[in-house]
Parts: C-alpha cells; sequence; structure tokens
C-alpha cells in the first residue's frame, strides 16, 4: 500500500476511523535507528507540516551527522532538545501524532539509555503496543531484553520487533530468522499475547508504511499495516465498575457531587452501588456528564455521580460493582521500579499515591530484585536506582486497588519522597495480603491513659538525635535522674546498649541503621503505652527515619531534641575512641565522617552544646515537658 | 466530522486532569490567552465542575499589544459567563516603553509576557497554572510533562522532569514552588477545531475571514490594528481578505491570505494545509531552540 498523498490531517476530518485510537510505544538500543524510523513514520504519512519539513532539510544540511546531504536525517523531526541534539542522543520521551484512513496512533518514543530508564516505563505505562527495535547486524541486546521486560511488566500485551538496517546486512533473510528465534526464546516467560516480526530499513524506508522489493522472501505486513490491524483491549467496559473518587463537591445544598474517570465497567442510574472502604450500599441518583444529565457512562469518561443517600466518601474512596469489589487493605504485594538516586531501602517511609489516593508507607519486605537480563530473582537489601523488585508495602491507612494485571488504573501507585517531593519509584501491585486482615490490635481493658493515670504523667517520647560524641547520653542520662527525683516513671533507650541485646544482628549499612531505627521506636512505643516516660538516645541520622518514628505517636507525644554539636568539637571530644578510627578509615560507614547526617530541621528542642553545661541544658528539656504537661 | 468517541477521550483526560488539580492544590488559576486553545480550555473548565462554576480564576498576561478584538472578546466571555478574571501587565515594562518594534521579539516577550507573568503567579502565590499548551505545538513542548514542575524561581529543567505515569499524578510542591498543567497536551490543532465545531463553542473573530487593513513585512501578513504600529516608507496599507491560525500581540502574528469564514470552512482549509501553526509566530524563529530556551526562563 502507498501512502496518500494527501495532507494526514485531511484524512482524519473526512473519515470515520474503523479501529480505536493507538498508542504506541517504540524503543530500542543506541543507534538502533528509531529516531529515523519514526520521522521516516510521519514523512509517509504526511504528518510533517512544509515548514518542518524546511527546517528539516535545512538541519540535515548543517550537520555533521547529514554526511550525504541530500538525504533528510529524520532524527532530527523527533529529538527535541537542546542538550540531545548536540548530544545526538534522545533523553526524554516525545510524543507525535500522526493519521492514517484505518486509525489514529500517538507514538510515545522513550529513551533508550540504561539510567532513563524511568522514562522508558513512564512511556509504557500508558501503552498499547510496543515497537522493539533491533539492529540486524547486532542480534538482541542487553537493552533489548531489559525493554521487553519492561514493557511486559507496565502490561504492554503486544509487541512488534522491527529488525532494522537490513540493508546493511543484504536483505539476509537466514539473518532476520535467527534474529527472530532468540527475540522468541528469551521473551517466552514475559508472555506477551503476540509477537510479530517486520524485516526494515528506516532509512531505505522498506517495510515501513509498503512491502518492498527488497525482502522478496518476507510475506508479512508492513509496520503500519500492522499497527493498524491490531486489536486493542475492549475489556475496560465490559469489567466490573471502578470510579476512583477524585473530588465531592456539594455546588448547591441538595446535591452533593462525586466526581471521577470512569476505569473499568458502566454506571447507570437506578444501580446499586458500594463505597469500597466502608462498604457502605447505595443506589446511583443521577449521572452528570459535562453539562448534561445522562443515564449510563462508560470506562473512560470523565462524570459526576448523585447517590441515593448520604453515605460518607471522600477523595481516594470508590464506587464499585456491588457484587465483584476490588481488594482494601493496608498490606500489598507489588513489583516496584526505582528512579532515584538514593536507593529504596525498606523500613523507609514513603508517600504512595494512587490515582486518588496519597497515604504514608514503607516497604516492609524486600522480597528480591529481578535480573531484568534473565528474568531471574536474586537477593537483594536495597534497590538503586532503575532496579526492578518484589516488594510487600505496608500503608498507614488501607487503600483500595485490584492487581494490576485485572487493571492497570486501580493497580498502580507512585512512591514520592516526603522531603523532596520528587518521584522516586512506580509499583503494579500483584495482590493483597492476607496478614493485615488476621492480626487485629487486641483491644485490653486496662489502656495506656489508665497506665498513666496511676503513675499521676503523661507519657512521652523525648528523642535524642545528634551526631556520636554529641553528649546525647550524658543529657539523657541527667534528665531521667532530674525526672526520677521528682517521681516520674522513666525509661533510657540507648543506641549503643539497645545494639547489644536486641538489635545485635544488625550492622552499619544503610538498610541496617533504618531498621535499627524502626525497632528501636516500636520498643519506645510500647513503653510509651506502659504510660512511661521514654528517653532515646540514638544518632538517627536520617530525616525520614525520625519522621517514620514520629508517626507512631500521638500528636505531641513525640519530643525530638536535636543535640547540636559540630563535629570538630566531637572529634575533639572522641569520648569512645571513635573518630580517630573512622578517620583512619577503619570504621567503614561512621556518621559525619563516611555516612550522612541530616540535620533535623523540625525539632522540638535545639540543644546548642558548645560552651554550655549539660546540667543546664537538661533542665531546659525538663521545662519543655513541664510547660508541655501544664498545657 | 471525526469520531466523537476520540474528541470524547481527549475531553475526559482533560477534565481528569483538572480535578487532580483542583483536589490538591492549595490556589490554582487558569492562564486565558483568549485563543482558541483557552477557549477550549475554559468550556472543559465549565464542564469539569459543572454545575458548580470552575474553582479558580483566569489570569491573562495583557502585554498591552493584543488585538483590540481580543480584548473585546475576553471581556465579553467572562461577562457572559460569570468568571473571575485578573488582568495583570508588566508595569516597569510599560514605563520604559517596552514595544515590540524597538525592543526586538524575544526581549520582548521576555519583559512582558515571561517576567509579567511570573509577577503575577508571585504576586498571588499561585501553586498550580492551567495553560492551554500542546505538544503538537513545538518540538520541546513535545516532551514537556503534563504537570510540569517549576521551582521557586519558576524555571524548568527538561532533564529533571517527574516521570508521569499512568493517570497517577504527583502535584506535591514544596514553599514557593509551582507546577504548571497542560490539560491540552495531547490535542493537535485540528482537535482543537474539530472540538469547537462538536461542542459550538466561541472564538476571537479574528480566526475567521474578512477584509483587514495589513502590510507586508519580512515576507509575513502583518494587521494594522491601531495607530502605534509604525508604517516603514516602503510599506503601503491595504486591506486584504485574511484571518489568523494563532493569537498573540498584533505586531508579532501574521495572517494568512484565507476565504475560510467558518469553522467548517477552516477544517476544510487544513486539509490542505501544510504549513505549522506556530509558523506564524516570529518570536518562536529567532533560534532553533528559542522555545525551550524560554522555558527554562518561566515561559508558560
Amino acid at each position: 500500500m502507498k501512502m496518500i498523498a494527501e495532507a494526514g490531517s485531511a484524512l482524519e476530518a473526512k473519515i470515520e476511523h474503523q479501529k480505536g485510537f493507538l498508542r504506541v510505544l517504540t524503543c530500542g538500543s543506541v543507534d538502533d535507528g528509531k529516531s529515523t524510523l519514526i520521522g521516516r513514520m510521519l514523512y509517509e504519512t504526511n504528518a510533517i507540516p512544509d515548514d518542518q519539513l524546511a527546517a528539516l532539510r535545512r538541519e540535515t544540511q548543517r550537520s555533521a551527522r547529514g554526511k550525504r546531504s541530500e538525504e533528510l536525517d529524520f532524527a532530527f523531526l523527533v529529538d527535541g532538545l537542546e542538550d540531545e541534539r548536540q548530544q545526538g542522543i534522545t533523553i526524554d520521551i516525545a510524543y507525535r501524532f500522526f493519521v492514517t484512513p484505518v486509525r489514529k496512533f500517538v507514538i510515545c518514543d522513550a529513551p533508550w539509555h540504561e539510567e532513563y530508564t524511568r522514562n522508558m516505563a513512564t512511556a509504557a505505562s500508558n501503552d498499547d503496543v510496543a515497537i522493539v527495535l533491533v539492529d540486524a547486524r547486532k542480534g538482541i541486546l542487553r537493552q533489548t531484553r531489559r525493554h521487553s521486560f519492561i514493557a511486559s511488566l507496565l502490561g504492554v500485551r503486544d509487541v512488534i520487533v522491527v529488525v532494522n538496517k537490513m540493508d546493511l546486512v543484504h536483505y539476509d533473510q537466514s539473518r532476520f530468522e535467527l534474529i527472530c528465534e532468540d527475540f522468541q526464546a528469551f521473551s517466552r516467560p514475559l508472555s506477551f499475547r503476540s509477537i510479530s516480526f517486520i524485516p526494515v530499513s528506516a532509512k531505505v524506508g522498506d517495510n515501513v508504511t509498503s512491502h518492498s522489493d527488497n525482502t522478496q522472501w518476507y510475506r508479512g505486513r508492513s509496520l503500519l499495516s500492522s499497527l493498524e490491524s491490531l486489536e486493542t483491549d475492549t475489556t475496560a467496559e465490559s469489567a466490573p465498575l471502578r470510579l476512583p473518587v477524585q473530588m465531592v463537591s456539594r455546588p448547591t445544598a441538595d446535591l452533593r457531587g462525586i466526581a471521577g474517570q470512569i476505569a473499568s465497567g458502566r454506571v447507570l442510574v437506578g444501580q446499586p452501588v458500594v463505597v469500597a472502604k466502608s462498604g457502605q450500599q447505595s443506589r446511583v441518583r443521577s449521572i452528570i456528564r459535562g453539562r448534561d444529565y445522562v443515564e449510563i457512562a462508560e470506562a473512560g469518561q470523565a462524570v459526576t455521580v448523585v447517590l441515593e443517600d448520604d453515605v460518607e466518601i471522600a477523595r481516594g474512596n470508590m464506587l464499585v460493582s456491588q457484587h465483584d469489589r476490588p481488594s482494601v487493605s493496608d498490606q500489598f504485594m507489588a513489583h516496584v521500579i526505582w528512579f532515584n538516586k538514593e536507593a529504596m531501602i525498606p523500613g523507609r517511609s514513603y508517600i504512595c499515591c494512587t490515582e486518588v489516593d496519597s497515604v504514608a508507607a514503607t516497604v516492609t519486605t524486600l522480597k528480591h530484585a529481578v535480573d531484568i537480563n534473565n528474568f531471574s530473582e536474586c537477593a537483594a537489601t536495597s534497590l538503586q536506582m532503575n532496579e526492578i523488585g518484589v516488594c510487600n508495602i505496608s500503608t498507614q491507612r488501607p487503600i483500595v486497588f485490584d492487581s494490576y494485571r485485572e487493571n492497570r488504573t486501580t493497580g498502580n501507585f507512585i512512591l514520592i519522597d516526603r522531603f523532596t517531593n520528587e518521584t522516586v519509584g512506580a509499583g503494579m501491585i500483584a495482590h493483597g495480603l492476607r496478614r493485615a486482615d488476621n492480626i487485629h490490635w487486641h483491644a485490653l481493658d486496662v489502656n495506656k491513659q489508665a497506665r498513666a493515670a496511676l503513675k499521676l504523667q503523661t507519657p512521652a517520647v523525648l528523642w535524642f538525635t545528634g551526631l556520636s560524641g554529641s553528649g546525647k547520653s550524658t543529657i539523657a542520662n541527667i534528665v531521667e535522674k532530674l525526672l526520677h527525683q521528682r517521681g516520674k516513671h522513666t525509661y533510657v533507650l540507648d543506641g549503643d546498649n539497645i545494639r547489644h541485646g536486641l538489635n545485635r544482628d544488625l550492622g552499619f549499612t544503610q538498610e541496617a541503621r533504618v531498621e535499627n531505627i524502626r525497632r528501636a521506636a516500636e520498643v519506645a512505643k510500647l513503653m510509651a503505652d506502659a504510660g512511661l516516660i521514654v528517653i532515646v538516645s540514638f544518632i538517627s541520622p536520617f530525616r525520614s527515619e525520625r519522621t517514620m518514628a514520629r508517626e507512631l505517636f500521638a500528636a505531641g507525644e513525640f519530643v525530638e531534641v536535636f543535640v547540636d554539636t559540630p563535629i570538630e568539637e566531637c572529634a575533639r571530644r572522641d569520648p569512645k575512641g571513635l573518630y580517630k578510627k573512622a578517620l583512619a578509615g577503619e570504621i567503614k560507614n561512621f556518621t559525619g565522617i563516611s555516612s550522612p547526617y541530616e540535620v533535623p530541621n523540625c525539632a522540638e528542642i535545639h540543644l546548642r552544646t558548645l560552651g554550655r553545661d549539660p546540667y543546664e541544658l537538661a533542665t531546659e528539656v525538663e521545662k519543655y515537658l513541664d510547660a508541655r504537661e501544664g498545657s | 466530522m471525526v469520531t466523537s468517541k476520540y474528541l470524547d477521550m481527549l475531553e475526559a483526560e482533560a477534565i481528569h486532569i483538572m480535578r487532580e488539580v483542583v483536589a490538591t492544590a492549595r490556589k490554582p488559576v487558569m492562564l486565558y490567552s483568549i485563543g482558541k486553545d483557552s477557549s477550549v480550555m475554559l468550556h472543559l473548565a465549565l464542564k469539569a465542575f459543572y454545575p458548580a462554576r470552575p474553582p479558580f480564576p483566569l489570569l491573562h498576561i495583557d502585554t498591552t499589544w493584543k488585538f483590540r478584538e481580543m480584548i473585546a472578546f475576553r471581556d465579553r466571555v467572562v461577562k457572559d459567563e460569570g468568571l473571575d478574571l485578573i488582568v495583570h501587565t508588566n508595569a516597569e515594562g510599560v514605563a520604559q516603553n517596552v514595544n515590540p518594534f524597538n525592543f526586538g521579539a524575544s526581549s520582548y516577550t521576555h519583559m512582558m509576557k515571561t517576567l509579567a507573568l511570573r509577577q503575577a503567579l508571585d504576586r498571588h502565590g499561585f501553586d498550580a497554572a492551567f495553560g492551554g499548551g500542546r505538544r503538537d505545538e513545538e518540538k520541546s513542548r513535545a516532551k514537556e510533562r503534563i504537570f510540569s514542575f517549576r521551582d521557586v524561581k519558576h524555571s524548568w529543567d527538561p532533564k529533571s522532569q517527574r516521570p508521569e505515569m499512568w493517570k497517577t499524578y504527583n502535584t506535591r510542591v514544596g514553599p514557593g514552588e509551582s507546577i504548571r498543567v497542560f490539560p491540552l497536551s495531547n490535542w493537535t490543532e485540528l482537535d482543537i477545531w474539530n472540538y469547537i465545531a462538536q461542542e459550538d463553542i466561541r472564538v476571537v473573530p479574528l480566526y475567521f475571514a474578512q477584509r483587514r487593513p495589513v502590510v507586508r513585512r519580512d515576507g509575513q501578513i502583518i494587521m494594522v490594528d491601531d495607530e502605534r504600529m509604525p508604517i516603514r516608507p516602503d510599506e503601503q496599507v491595504e486591506e486584504r481578505l485574511i484571518r489568523f491560525r494563532t493569537l498573540g500581540c498584533y505586531p508579532l502574528t501574521c495572517a494568512v491570505e484565507s476565504g475560510a469564514r467558518t469553522v467548517t470552512e477552516i477544517i476544510e482549509e487544513m486539509r490542505l494545509s501544510r504549513t505549522s501553526e506556530r509558523f506564524g509566530r516570529t518570536i518562536d524563529s529567532d533560534e532553533d531552540a528559542a522555545m525551550e530556551k524560554k522555558k527554562r526562563e518561566g515561559y508558560f
């Protein structure tokens, strides 16, 4: 089939598309000729306006890349940003639109460098089909496996393998077939629904939009024809109703609108629906779409639903079908792709965001990482940037979800750093964990208040943080003495002492430090529950663990005490001779020397110790407690 | 007519995005530039929150060099729909008589648009601003996220964009930081016109062909909208049948010769059109990477 001479946009205006819209992911390794292929498709479907074509001619001639300047360098059409144009690489995702008589397409051009896995995953998250480019001369590479795996993991069901640069291997059929076999063999565990193979030269134009005479032995479709004929999923409409609640508004006294975009299924006026988190039932009174009242709405549509009853519902909840409900749990297992330079560490607290919900969450267990070259499981204690792992995640309160396999919209989440607000990871939920349902907190008749009342005190946790040798233990010790003298019931949890017993199994890696703090915080919580004033003296160098500890306690119960001593002074005091060893390189991961200390920015008490007497500082802490008790 | 199912999909996507912003931002605003994209965006906002009003104001950055018809249209729409409009002009630029003739397109744009926008956002403390940008307009726009994060100085760093997975957006910002949000990211120029036709959306009459006073300057057709436009000795003001594909400041916006007087005729004309829309914007062709530079500085 030869492409029509008419402008692409013209077709769009004239015809009804026979097939739905298709989102296409393109991925390949360095120099596979991906930008050239995309440029070629845009050019041959007339999606490039004249002025951009003229600019392309100018750029082709100006650049060193255009050695044979009479040929157009299609890559220029696609490589948008200044940096990458100069370096000759693609660093971010570009979206390109084109149309044929059959269907409308958007191409998401994903980058190919390993360090940009996150962009590739981003592009794949919304796509229907992946075009995987393979250089006919090089065959299947590490990146080919990587990209195929990520596409599969993110739910791309169909793959078209474009074996490019066939002109450089003299259109050798056996070379092509060998690559097909290789791909089939390694991709078997990825369970794609369909895989097709096309021999192509993007530069020359073979089998891109029409069948090429250079590959007489190939009887399959051209790339464009394959894309046009692909069947997309239509299961979203027949699936059970999922309407994630974006916002609830009350524009008039008698109308409470529940707004959201239907993730799957359909909703009808009069239909019984369930509020996922509470299980409360109601019926749909009316459905508003745009400015119209409608009888029915289906997957993909943005609607506002009004219910018969005034049930409790807010952003983050979900309206679902009565008979087929999603999971509601605070623990689940998921695949996680890590995006950030700071590794993912089990025990650390992040913000977990589903499409509409947002909750504090901890990765409780990193079960294993996945080697994406052979898809095998491998043991890991943390996930580095661009690594993928299977994790158990625990959220502060239950969220609503389906498995990602069943529903890409309600089965996904992202993880956000609590301090920088960066998106640090993304996850695909496998299933909920039963544990959370079966272990209920045992409600006892004698509670915290009762125990504290008997002791005539308000439980508290004084959390001392600071460098080794800053004076934490000294001050903590005096504070306990002062309180004890006044008849208060106290206990000191000291970092070093705890490491002799409870935390004997932990070392000083970042992962172990996180676990160290988690255990200390949990013990402090039990002691506070017993009605005690707990004094914790731990270096606790990371902000996120201190925040995690803080969140275990009621408001006002947790008092962070920053013992602020300059590192030079700590090293001068060096009560245990540790700085000397650390500076000599004998101790690894020593806070302040070879491991960071993150200074608190919201400590309740800030003790600057230089030139001050420890008793004076301890009295300051005591006064804070008194003021708090009095208030 | 294009299958409305596709336009429905674009519409639902844009509405979803707007609701996410309203549900999570502290103080959102909608940039309203009076053009066709803004008209579509406003129409979507009216739908997204119906029967409530859009729960945010509109912000127009007035360079004082907009077509008179644009300003009249803006005031009419705001009045008819009962909207809350903020108009901001860079007073410093006006005091220095910054204009597109003596200052060159790029420093004029920096002063009267980029700086003005930053002033307005800072003054009102908006933490999220909707813009009508589309990915098909220009190469660097094609790579920008729907939720585009800006630091305290409003600048955009293409290398540290937040990954945007599914429709699960990270809308969190720190103090002084903000996000620019582009609900029309995935629309093309033709989608815009098809939607305008389908929904019968009002647009500025300058988009439709009419005889208007123009001069030919540097190979382009510039409309003489008011007496501030200096006419060069070799130029002659003449009446021609023209229209605009894109609207901005009149001295910087080129007209096209066209007889398309209705939306249907415009869509018909696009069948034969072989130039891109921003071809008519003189500010973009300053340098190859002009738009990316401007965006890094805080331009929309």
